[in-house]
């Protein structure tokens, strides 16, 4: 059975930096950036999406509406603005 | 003009331009929203159900706040009175499904005796009751379900009071289908509020949240990670028991799971029966 990739994204706006889906998550995927976001928090940063199983702890436990994975061809983190002047 | 996108997959149900959300870094109320609305997003796409008949009620609180992130209809009641508001509408038009989100201040605490009748009579709606243990949003007081010897501002030496068991409490009252979840096993509450929401009669569903900012503060776990790891030991799943066995302790353990299933007749379908049988 061939490997399943998946996008993960972080929505920067919204991320208030609770660090939960970072610890949650069981392959290391996350990390916690060192960029700030609008409101002052250091965003999560999708920095191994390769490793990433699709288990979606992060997307369940977050609750900033903030992090989705979703199952793709290639494997890739994003990071985009909700927010868009 | 700032422009918002729509970007996560739940938020056809959110309104995006009012996110991000007053909740603190870390609150559990967000998971429960999140998992309610899973659940929803799931049975319409089932097509069991019409999103657009859903009535989310809320009360007054932090969980309350989540009636304006929601895009349903919604409405933002007084005090406690969240359950007479959704009683209302599911009287007005037995078509709607009126779902109560509100917090353990608001449902067991200001509003309890709203609660009791509305199990009594089993009055077809869905109750969530995010379970943070505290009153947080005015700063900490001890709240009806603040476990035993947990330390808040109001209770400096300790919680001298023995809480309220909200499960047995839905269950002697008379409510068709009681469960207890935690913000820790969202899938597991998400299974739960798929099976209520279908349901008829008085559906009772508890979440344990956390409050990292307001209650995990005093007994040391200021960090959401650290709470959040803590409850995930302090909460035990138990299949097949009754409700008069649960625990609510902090120390020994809190119980979780589904303790009762009935499929007792509404009280839509009583009204019915009664009102087809009169002179009416």
């Amino acid at each position: 059975m061939p490997a399943r990739r998946f996008i993960v994204t972080v929505v920067a706006d919204r991320c208030k930096e609770c660090g939960i889906c970072i610890a949650l998550c069981p392959k290391n995927v996350l990390e916690k950036g060192n960029k700030l976001n609008w409101k002052g928090f250091h965003y999560t940063v999708p920095a191994r999406p390769e490793q990433c199983i699709g288990c979606r702890l992060c997307e369940y436990n977050c609750p900033d509406f903030a992090i989705f994975v979703v199952e793709a061809e290639a494997a890739k983190g994003e990071t985009v603005w909700a927010r868009q002047a | 003009m700032a422009v918002i996108r729509n970007i996560h997959p739940l938020d056809r149900f959110l309104r995006p331009e009012r996110l991000p959300h007053m909740w603190c870094p870390g609150c559990g109320i967000g998971i429960a929203l999140s998992a309610f609305l899973r659940a929803v997003n799931e049975l319409e796409e089932e097509g069991r159900i019409d999103s657009r008949k859903i009535v989310f009620v809320t009360g007054i609180g932090c969980t309350a706040r989540a009636s304006g992130y929601v895009r349903f209809d919604a409405a933002h009641t007084p005090h406690g009175r969240a359950i007479p508001y959704a009683m209302g509408v599911k009287l007005a038009n037995p078509d709607l499904i009126p779902v109560v989100f509100s917090g353990d201040g608001d449902i067991v605490g200001i509003g309890g005796n709203h609660f009791i009748h509305a199990a009594r009579r089993n009055m077809d709606m869905l109750v969530i009751m995010v379970n943070n243990m505290i009153y947080a949003l005015t700063g900490g007081q001890v709240a009806p379900t603040t476990p035993e010897k947990i330390y808040t501002t109001t209770t400096p030496w300790g919680n001298p009071e023995r809480p309220f068991n909200a499960v047995t409490l839905a269950w002697i009252a008379g409510a068709n289908y009681v469960a207890r979840w935690s913000v820790t096993h969202p899938e597991l509450l998400k299974n739960s509020i798929k099976k209520a929401l279908l349901m008829e009669g008085f559906r009772f569903i508890e979440v344990l949240s956390i409050c990292p900012e307001v209650y995990g503060r005093h007994i040391g776990f200021r960090s959401p990670v650290e709470l959040y790891t803590h409850l995930r030991k302090v909460v035990k799943i138990r299949g097949k028991i009754r409700p008069l066995e649960t625990e609510y302790d902090w120390e020994r353990g809190i119980t979780l799971g589904e303790f009762v299933v009935r499929d007792e007749p509404g009280f839509v379908r009583r009204l019915m029966e009664v009102v087809k049988g009169g002179k009416a």
